[in-house]
């Protein structure tokens, strides 16, 4: 009797588990992920201030993660010792239509800042934040003399504002995840 | 009617005869496993108070018995006492079997089953329970480099996985209670989740000998072995309480376990052990806490003949992983490479904050046996293991407490298996497995799959026999199947598909177009043949030699094969690849062992050639919108591993004895002609032991470990352009760092609170001179040393 008992228990055991561990996603096809706030387009749009053409450099990649390289354009040169008011503009083009990034930032200002490495001339800040702190999707680039150089941007989230050197534009010690990092290289003043 | 007849019969018979006492009674005394006659057996009659010994031949007689029921009491050498009840009526022969092994039986669960091998041949090594103790508050990493061949590979010094001989990974299998561990072991980073206080003693078998646990362990096998229960009335256990300076913490572990003289047996254990951010000699290592909650509880019924048992396990580990590691891009990792100190390092805490691993590992098991006579012993296993993976990393925004992976591996094996140990001198083992696992990536992550959803099947079946030439020599021989087929449901970014050209190759097993990706639909067959033959002889009483030969093949995992995207925890771009083979190892090994009681050795030489050898190694960037990233290619090549182990001990006098363990191993990429990534330096330890057993069993030590700079690496080194800096920097990931020395003290005391609890009270001293080291196969050693000095203290109540 026992040992009928015992088989009885083992084998209701073995039928509960094999019949409830099947999963359902043996007919189901698994999903998509949808990266959220994918950045695929970065802009920089340069606008002289004594008036002229429009500069803009512009950065696409459109397989994210993947392989391919991010498509850098610069549409034009620079002239020598002038002052451009620069703005940026990001944007999802994997969506149609492209899904603009730009907003989102500006509202949470104070989770983000653009830093700039460059090669070609002086960048100021020219916005705010809540707290009166710099975001830099608007700055001014002052180019001095003829030259050839790089321009790197930087967007980090949750930087520490109030570290160092931060809020003038140092990298160094801001911290936070970077969301963007493009390099528009060759950039010609002339 | 006629039964009432029958019954009225029966009893006249029996009154009849019950004044009859001329009846004769005669036995035979038999060896349950293979039959043959026991000599020598004492047979005792309760009722009548009279003796007989069995002769030659097993068999006894009692003459002038009355007829009606006589209580027999069999006793013999070896053999647990069985008491039978008789009917006698008129002259009555009967067989009685004795357990001829059950005093071998008690003798194991008694004194633990410490020091049993599981196999002949191989290089096996097993470590006891006093040994294990010493790790309450470890991991199994930790423990098993006791044996000398064993190292580890390490993210941080809470996630710890075995390397032996060089092979890690995949390439170890993992035995806990009789299952095989299905936890994801395919990832660096990720660390087997056993609680080592389950065990009590732990065997590792190199290379892959051992078929009965699998084909595939190219590396080696490492099996738990648990408690084990007694058929006789008793309640027993063990609480090991622990605390340390280095971490701020501690662990207590206790068990109990209940076992009736009828069989029927049950026990718990419990295990909970958390510790803070951990230091090294000169600052915090933020963000390295870990919390650990296990407990199993386990019941059945165990007799020789048959028994059967249910088993349950949870472990759940949440370990913090340093946040000075936590790459953005490239960067990130120069910065960190070129830092001498962690760029972020914070006062002490206990929280454990992102990047984190979350794990939960259950396992249910009912295992049933039963023994035949004169044949073996069969035995049918279910098991179900249920495997949740959470990676945190740091992120930000509404993701902030999202998961960066989220993985449900369930897998369910079915084993059957017989052992043939009839005849002493030549014993067969044969079995088989049917396992299916399933595999679950969740979606809902908003990162892209790292492991795709995928079914798995393995089915497996193996011989194996062991056979006596004369006295001094043994033989084993073994040959195992495989079979294994992956069908898995993948996304694939067009770009990355087309990149890798498997537009050309895969372009059949597409299912979906979505707009960037396709869905896809990889499947693969392998058939895997291993085997091994090994031969032990024994030159002399004090010395032996052991040769074996090992045949293995393992498929590729499913990170080989589909890893594709960014790891986020590691900062780089992993990609597998659809073509990778199985990998095939030869593994040639010998060992030479000796011991005049005084002075003991070990020397085991292996030489392991694999070919396919299965690797990842860095090829290059890819630079996106967020940087540029590292990209890690799993690639194959040939590879040629050998090593020597040596295990020495001397007993210098009474009180003291000197041991010591040494490692080497050589690993070469035999293709291209260069050496193997993560191929273990030299290491030796040496330990210097005092022991006076009338001081309260007191016992101390003082240990030196050396381990030598890895000279032999590839260079992988890469030029990047730092786009902050505008300039192009040499990363240097190859460059292994400094050879270290680190001495290590021990001691414990044994008191008698009470004559049935004994206690025992260590005190250990790790890295006592705090000295500042880092370890090749640490994988946080580009951005921090390795532990500090610790002070530990550790109280075990048996009772």
């Amino acid at each position: 009797m026992r040992t009928l008992l015992k088989t009885l228990v083992l084998g209701y055991l073995l039928i509960s588990l094999t019949a409830c561990s099947d999963d359902d996603n043996i007919i189901n096809l698994p999903v998509p992920v949808n990266e959220e706030e994918v950045i695929t387009t970065v802009i920089a749009t340069l606008t002289p201030q004594g008036g002229g053409t429009d500069i803009t450099l512009t950065s696409r990649d459109l397989d994210g993660d993947g392989p391919n390289a991010p498509v850098i354009t610069i549409s034009g040169a620079l002239a020598t010792t002038t002052t451009y008011t620069g703005t940026m503009t990001l944007s999802n083009e994997t969506e149609s239509p492209a899904e603009d990034i730009t907003a989102e930032v500006s509202a949470e200002g104070a989770d983000h800042q653009f830093f700039f490495t460059s090669g070609i001339g002086t960048i100021a800040y020219t916005d705010t934040d809540t707290n009166g702190d710099p975001i830099g999707l608007a700055f001014t680039l002052t180019t001095t003399t003829a030259t050839t150089g790089n321009l790197t941007i930087t967007l980090r989230h949750e930087p520490n504002k109030s570290a160092t050197g931060v809020i003038s534009g140092d990298i160094t010690n801001a911290g936070g995840e970077t969301d963007v990092q493009v390099t528009y290289t060759g950039i010609t003043v002339q | 009617m006629k039964n009432c007849l029958l019954l009225l019969f029966g009893l006249l018979c029996q009154l009849a005869s019950s004044q009859n006492c001329n009846s004769t009674y005669l036995g035979e005394v038999k060896d349950f496993h293979d039959g043959s006659a026991l000599y020598g057996a004492t047979v005792y009659i309760e009722e009548l108070d009279k003796y007989v010994s069995t002769d030659d031949n097993g068999k006894f007689k009692f003459h002038n018995l009355c007829n009606g029921q006589i209580t027999l009491v069999i006793s013999h050498i070896g053999c647990e006492t069985k008491k039978v009840l008789i009917s006698i009526s008129g002259d009555t022969f009967g067989t009685i079997n004795l357990e001829h092994h059950s005093e071998e039986l008690d003798h194991v669960v008694l004194k633990g089953q410490s020091g049993i091998k599981k196999t002949t041949t191989a290089q096996e090594t097993v470590l006891k329970q006093e040994t294990l103790e010493n790790y309450s508050s470890g991991s199994l990493g930790d423990a098993l480099q006791e044996v000398s061949g064993v190292s580890s590979i390490n993210t941080g010094n809470t996630i710890v996985k075995p390397v032996i001989n060089g092979l890690h990974s995949s390439r170890i299998v993992i035995i806990t209670n009789g299952v095989r561990l299905q936890d994801q072991e395919w990832g660096i980073e990720h660390a087997p989740n056993i609680d080592i206080n389950t065990a009590e003693s732990v065997s590792v078998i190199k290379g892959s000998g051992a078929l009965a646990y699998g084909g595939d362990a190219i590396g080696g096998v490492v099996v738990l072995n648990p408690t084990r229960s007694i058929a006789k009335d008793s309640l027993f256990g063990k609480t090991i309480i622990t605390g340390q300076t280095n971490g701020k913490g501690g662990s207590i572990s206790t068990s109990l376990t209940k076992t009736f003289k009828n069989g029927w047996f049950v026990s718990g254990q419990g295990s909970y052990k958390q510790f803070g951010d951990f230091e090294t000699p000169d600052y915090s290592l933020t963000n390295t806490g870990l919390k650990t909650k296990a407990f199993s509880i386990q019941s059945g019924y165990k007799k020789f003949e048959k028994g059967f048992d249910i088993f349950y396990s949870l472990v759940d580990n949440s370990m913090g992983i340093l946040s000075a590691s936590h790459i953005g891009n490239i960067e990130d990792l120069v910065n960190a490479i070129n830092t001498p100190r962690p760029l972020t390092s914070e006062d002490f805490s206990y929280d454990i904050n992102n990047p984190k691993q979350e794990v939960t590992h259950q396992l249910l098991k009912a295992k049933f046996y039963k023994r035949f006579e004169s044949l073996g012993k069969l035995s049918l296993q279910y098991d179900y293991q249920h495997n949740q993976r959470f990676e945190f990393d740091k992120r930000v925004g509404d993701d902030r407490n999202k998961p960066a992976v989220d993985l449900t591996l369930q897998t369910q094996s079915l084993n059957a298996d017989f052992k043939f140990d009839a005849d002493k001198e030549r014993l067969f083992h044969v079995g088989g497995l049917f396992r299916y696992q399933d595999n679950f990536a969740n979606p809902e992550t908003g990162v892209r799959r790292l492991i795709p959803d995928y079914q798995k099947i393995d089915v497996g079946a193996f011989i194996t026999s062991e056979w006596s030439l004369g006295d001094a020599t043994v033989l084993d021989a073994g040959i195992r199947y495989d079979f294994n087929s992956i069908d898995a449901k993948k996304f694939y970014l067009k770009s990355r598909w087309d990149g890798l050209n498997y537009n050309i190759d895969f372009s059949d097993i597409i299912l979906i177009d979505y707009p960037t990706q396709w869905l896809v639909n990889p499947r693969f067959d392998y058939h895997n043949i291993s085997a091994s033959a090994g031969v032990k002889h024994s030159l002399s009483n004090k010395s032996s030699v052991i040769f074996n030969y090992n045949l293995a093949n393992r498929s590729p995992n499913p990170a080989e094969l589909f890893s594709d995207g960014l790891h986020h925890s590691a900062g780089r771009i992993e990609l597998g690849s659809l073509r990778i083979k199985q990998e095939k190892s030869h593994r040639f090994s010998g060992t030479l062992l000796y011991n005049n009681g005084t002075f003991s050795a070990i020397t085991e030489a292996y030489y392991n050639v694999i070919n396919d050898f299965i690797y990842i190694e860095p090829t290059g960037a890819e630079t996106t919108i967020r940087g540029s990233f590292p990209v890690w290619e799993y690639k194959q090549t040939n590879a040629s591993l050998m090593g020597i182990d040596i295990t020495l001990g001397y007993q210098l006098h009474q009180n003291w004895s000197l041991s010591n363990k040494s490692s080497y191993i050589k690993g070469d990429d035999t293709k291209n002609n260069r050496p193997l990534i993560d191929i273990p330096s030299f290491k030796t330890t040496t330990v210097l032991n005092f022991q006076k057993d009338k001081w309260k069993n007191f016992k101390c030590g003082l240990k030196s470990e050396y381990v030598a700079r890895q000279t032999e690496y590839p260079n992988n080194n890469f030029v990047q352009f730092i786009a902050t800096t505008n300039t192009n920097v040499l990363v240097d990931i190859s460059t292994t760092p400094s050879a270290y020395h680190v001495l290590h003290f021990t001691s414990s005391i044994s008191l008698n609170i009470t004559k049935k609890t004994p206690v025992k009270i260590g005190f250990n001293i790790n890295n006592l001179l705090n000295t500042s080291y880092r370890n090749n196969l640490n994988r946080l050693r580009y951005f921090a040393d390795d532990l500090g000095r610790n002070m530990m203290m550790h109280i075990k109540i048996n009772y």
